[in-house]
């Protein structure tokens, strides 16, 4: 049965007549807080910060494999540069930018005042803080900055033996450890508390086939975080009992075994890429759906869809090592499963699709990065096709060819889904709208940069450049390519400094937006933006998937159709 | 657009959900049993590789008293939670301390094993293979029953000062779920380290 | 049909842009193949991109349909109303579950095949073996059945179709990971310490295909270049004859020599009939018979081995060979005996 009377929300005048309080109180309420909306917004802002230094760091390779031979930086400051951004870009960006976004709309989705667990919250959030900021430490341990420092430069994957103390002396493998271990503590304290508070929370009325799609996103990547991330913590205490206890679990001296790393290392490695592409498909759920006018289509086969996705990403992590000589039994099983991967998230685009024929699609800046995002998924998707074949990967494994895939997952997929959500939410964070305008320079001109690196990239991986390589040589054929990549890269910072100044005109300047800006239908839009700390004056009921939609169409709510 | 936020208020019918404490601790275990099983892999894959040193079958003995009591402190920890549902606050700590005390005779019996191990057998986790894989994976264990058995201590000491009382049953079965997981992964590395791999 | 060469040819016009000078003539591009395993690849490839560029414009065109056709029109008599709320088909969706569906199981039975035959391959009796141990950052070269040990530069046969000789690398590392890439040849194989790998090649024409290391081994993982020499059957002869002799003895470089065998060098290097039996760095014997030196990355002249005898890091920072502090004329000596080492 649909709505009855609806409830002013309005009742908190707080926000509007506050004093002005000293900006060390300021500082004390965020460093203390454990409402999941700070705590959100610090992930966030985080993660934005990381990601800057991180880009900068990509700008300085990419700059130094401009020209064949060239000499901006020492092959040692290169290897700290790809290894400090593939680390930073994972785990201290990518993590949690998607669960800063996760913990401040779960509870607003699902019509709680908080995550099950705040105190764990603040928890997870300053340890993985502590973590990365140990790992840039290390910039300044041993020599300090110039020369790089102790920053670790073993790759983001840390392949056994070359993490042995025998091979990487000092300290810098230790940075890279712990400071990913601690992150990891934290992200399965956030992951914990998200299936929590999902499964016990959830306000009345709010079946688990009620919840928005981005809810039940997050709780099947919660789910694989707990088994993903647990054996990367496990390896990393193996790899910290070898170097300081003289244990031989990667020792290949003493009959260990190198292949035993990467098993463990992909177990985990390939599951976390879908951590962190399946928040953006969660962001989509949401986004496609209000900009086309219409439902999403297929609910159900997008639920199990994913939890497809998160089950069978499960059993592929070996597709990361058809060049190891695993013999062509496992190597078949594993070309198999990696392709077969490929049907659900296949699905996802098709539902997308649908969802957008015969609607009526605005092509707000939120928008139009979505629709980014769908057409460079299906390209990342294709070329994980191509490199799932496994005779393929033996070519290209290991190239710029890979490089350039994951890349578009990354940025173009992820990365293009996340402006799209911030283009979306910002106005219900903050209270204001970001100027469409800017959002449009935006867009252009990231895409053009993205493009403009990431397509190319492609060739120079086909003409057998491996990847890892502080230099070239000239007799190749990849000069004019990398070239052209490193000048994409210096157009999408542009494209990256309008969103940043977007984000800090509008704070001050953009236009109010009231509670429900987009005309939406989901629980978060029902309360103030931004909301009040206890989030909804009553605490909501719902009888259907879009119980905004039932309210603002009791003619005809979902409710009869689900 | 629209100005005035409005809350949804649809009619429903009888609302209960889990409890979060139950399933925190239900994902807490899901993520302790893949660190676990990860070092049982190790384990597994190394047997029969070391390339010198002491073997399992030389050096280890089925610490079968240990076992049982670690085992049994499952059931006494049990009790402990029955008991306060009820309310008896006598009996859970006497089960409570049941199961402290269990918990400690198995911890002690490891050390003293670890103690003739290195001191006699020359088995550290240097030693060999075995030696790295037998030690890291016991002493995860390990390390488990002494957070376990801090806990414990604390709840012995809230229901011996009279703070817990039945309406803080719920927290104790989260912390029994926890113990009961710590016994479950030693029935796993007791049957694949003293029987299948020696 | 499929496997045509036409395609690949097509292809590499496309991805390669001949408007893009030279892009066609990459020594090591994988679209034109040199030996079987590389064959089988790119015609697997030619498959699979097809499929999945069909795929792309399937997809990527009904995108592009969808954004023109469904656009919100503000001056659309309708534009305030919501369209029809469609929830979902359940046809539909069976239809494209069961598309793709298929559209794997072919791919993965092709795939199966390429696989198989590349890894389960018979090994001809003709066949040469060859060890490849990796080390940081230097390629060691060992043909057991023809007691020759070299560096850096492989010689092969080339393979004549009708009676095959492929070349058979057994391959392991002495120290982290590494990986052998040849692009024209075949696909890249891991070298792992404690583990044992084999792949097999087989150049159809004579001549140096390029490659190098894939996987990243630590700081000169960029310069550990490869060089392969397929030669004619009557060079390779000529080339195991005179790999197999003893170092040359050149009596005027016997200065240099005597500086060599006094200092450290003999205790990384070997060179064939002297006390020089190092095993830490590359077997010198017949160091000047090759192009090049430091795996591949420095052209082989009497002044760059100076140059790099004096500070090998001069060429690549991070190298594992010291400065051996020469003063001039010890290291002059030396050189001119390093390059009478053919």
């Amino acid at each position: 049965m649909a709505t009855q009377t609806p409830v002013s929300a309005v009742v908190d005048q707080t926000t509007h007549t506050a004093p002005r309080r000293l900006w060390l109180e300021v500082l004390h309420e965020w460093v203390t807080t454990v409402d999941h909306k700070k705590i959100g917004l610090m992930y966030i802002a985080y993660a934005l910060i990381f990601l800057v230094i991180a880009g900068f760091e990509a700008i300085l390779m990419r700059i130094q494999l401009a020209l064949p031979n060239n000499h901006f930086v020492s092959p040692q400051v290169f290897n700290r540069l790809f290894t400090m951004h593939g680390t930073t870009m994972v785990f201290f960006v990518g993590m949690p930018i998607l669960f800063g976004f996760g913990n401040y709309l779960i509870p607003l989705m699902i019509g709680a005042r908080d995550m099950a667990f705040p105190r764990l919250n603040a928890f997870s959030f300053w340890i993985s803080a502590f973590g990365g900021t140990l790992l840039y430490f290390s910039y300044l341990g041993g020599d300090g900055l110039y020369g790089a420092g102790s920053a670790p430069d073993v790759g983001w994957w840390a392949y056994a033996p070359l993490t042995a103390h025998a091979f990487s002396p000092g300290h810098s493998t230790d940075y890279w450890t712990l400071s990913v271990l601690l992150s990891g503590v934290g992200t399965i304290g956030t992951a914990l508390n998200i299936v929590a508070t999902t499964i016990s929370m959830r306000c009345p009325g709010m079946k688990l086939n009620r919840m928005p799609l981005l809810v039940w996103i997050y709780l099947v990547t919660s789910m694989l975080v707990f088994v993903a991330v647990s054996p990367l913590t496990a390896a990393q205490i193996m790899l910290m009992l070898d170097r300081y206890l003289g244990s031989h679990f990667f020792d290949t001296q003493a009959g260990g075994s190198a292949v035993l790393w990467m098993h463990f290392f992909w177990i985990f490695g390939h599951p976390e890429v879908y951590v962190l592409v399946l928040p953006a498909f969660a962001f989509a759920n949401e986004i496609i759906p209000v900009f086309s006018r219409k439902a999403i289509f297929g609910y159900p086969a997008m639920v199990a869809a994913t939890v497809g996705i998160g089950f069978i990403s499960l059993s592929v992590w070996a597709h990361h090592m058809f060049t190891v000589g695993l013999g062509p039994g496992a190597n078949t099983f594993f070309v198999l499963a990696t392709m077969v991967i490929g049907v659900p998230t296949g699905i996802k685009i098709f539902n997308w699709l649908a969802t957008m024929w015969g609607g009526k699609i605005h092509f707000t800046a939120s928008m139009m990065f979505a629709i980014a995002f769908l057409f460079q998924f299906l390209i990342a998707g294709l070329t994980g096709i191509i490199l799932s074949a496994a005779p393929l990967d033996w070519q290209l494994g290991n190239s710029y060819f890979v490089v350039a895939h994951f890349h578009f997952v990354l940025v173009g997929a992820i990365l293009f889904m996340l402006f799209s959500a911030f283009y979306y939410w910002y106005p219900k964070m903050t209270g204001r709208m970001l100027s469409e305008r800017l959002g449009k320079w935006h867009f252009w001109i990231f895409l053009i940069g993205f493009h403009l690196t990431f397509d190319l990239m492609h060739i120079p991986g086909i003409l057998g450049m491996p990847r890892r390589i502080y230099t070239y040589e000239a007799d190749r054929g990849w000069t004019l390519l990398n070239m052209l990549v490193s000048t994409g890269a210096f157009i999408q910072t542009v494209g990256t400094l309008i969103f940043v100044f977007n984000m800090v005109w509008s704070y001050f300047r953009g236009a109010i937006a009231g509670a429900d800006p987009w005309d939406a239908w989901t629980l978060e839009w029902s309360t103030a933006s931004p909301p009040p700390a206890y989030n909804f004056a009553t605490i909501p009921s719902v009888a259907s998937r879009r119980p905004l939609w039932d309210l603002k169409h009791p003619e005809d709510p979902d409710s009869n159709y689900e | 657009m629209s100005d005035a936020a409005v809350i949804p208020q649809a009619s429903t019918e009888e609302w209960s959900l889990p409890s979060r404490g139950v399933v925190g601790m239900a994902c807490l275990i899901l993520a302790e049993a893949a660190i676990f099983i990860i070092f049982v892999v190790a384990y597994i894959f190394y047997i029969g590789k070391s390339l010198s040193g002491p073997t399992p079958r030389d050096v280890l003995e089925l610490p079968i008293f240990s076992s049982i009591c670690l085992l049994s402190s499952s059931f006494t920890v049990h009790k402990a939670e029955s008991a306060l549902h009820k309310g008896a606050r006598g009996a859970t700590s006497l089960w409570l301390a049941a199961t402290v005390l269990l918990g400690s005779i198995f911890l002690a019996a490891t050390g003293a094993e670890w103690y003739h191990l290195i001191k006699y057998d020359h088995l550290t986790i240097r030693t060999n293979l075995f030696g790295t894989t037998f030690y890291s994976l016991v002493g995860l264990h390990a390390t488990h029953v002494i957070i376990g058995l801090i806990m414990l201590s604390l709840a012995l000491g809230f229901s011996l000062g009279g703070q817990m009382t039945s309406k803080h049953y719920p927290r104790l079965q989260v912390l029994s779920l926890y113990w009961h997981f710590v016994d479950a992964v030693w029935v796993v590395v007791f049957t694949v380290v003293y029987v299948l791999g020696r | 049909m499929l496997f045509d060469p036409v395609w690949r040819d097509l292809a590499i016009q496309i991805i390669g842009g001949q408007s893009i000078v030279g892009l066609d003539q990459s020594p090591t591009s994988m679209l034109t193949p040199a030996g079987t395993p590389a064959q089988s690849v790119l015609g697997l490839s030619m498959l699979v991109l097809g499929i999945t560029t069909g795929i792309f414009l399937v997809v990527g065109g009904l995108l592009f349909f969808v954004l023109v056709r469904f656009r919100h029109r503000p001056s659309d008599v309708n534009a305030a109303q919501e369209p029809p709320q469609i929830y979902g088909s359940n046809q539909i969706e069976l239809s494209w579950t069961v598309i793709p569906v298929l559209i794997v199981v072919m791919l993965f039975l092709a795939t199966a095949r390429v696989v198989y035959s590349t890894e389960h391959a018979p090994k001809p009796e003709a066949a040469l073996d060859v060890t490849v141990i990796g080390h940081q950052f230097w390629w060691e070269y060992r043909y057991p059945k023809l007691g020759i040990v070299t560096a850096n530069e492989l010689h092969v046969p080339v393979s004549d179709p009708k009676h095959p000789t492929p070349t058979y690398l057994t391959m392991s590392s002495a120290d982290t990971d590494h990986s052998y890439w040849v692009p024209k040849l075949a696909g890249k194989m891991d070298l792992i310490p404690n583990k044992v790998n084999t792949m097999w090649i087989d150049p159809g024409t004579a001549g140096i295909y390029l490659g190098q290391c894939a996987q990243y081994c630590g700081t000169q993982h960029a310069k550990m270049l490869i060089r392969v020499y397929a030669d004619t059957p009557e060079q390779f002869a000529a080339w195991v004859a005179h790999q197999k002799q003893p170092a040359e003895q050149d009596a005027a470089a016997a200065e240099g020599r005597a500086v060599f065998e006094r200092n450290a060098c003999i205790s990384c290097h070997s060179i064939a009939g002297t006390v020089a039996t190092g095993h830490f760095g590359p077997d010198l014997t017949h160091l000047a018979s090759r192009d090049t030196f430091a795996s591949g990355s420095v052209p082989m002249t009497e002044s760059n081995l100076r140059t790099f005898v004096d500070n090998p890091a001069h060429y690549k920072p991070g190298v594992l060979m010291p400065p051996m502090h020469l003063n001039d004329h010890d290291l002059d000596a030396v050189t001119a005996y390093l390059v009478t080492l053919k």
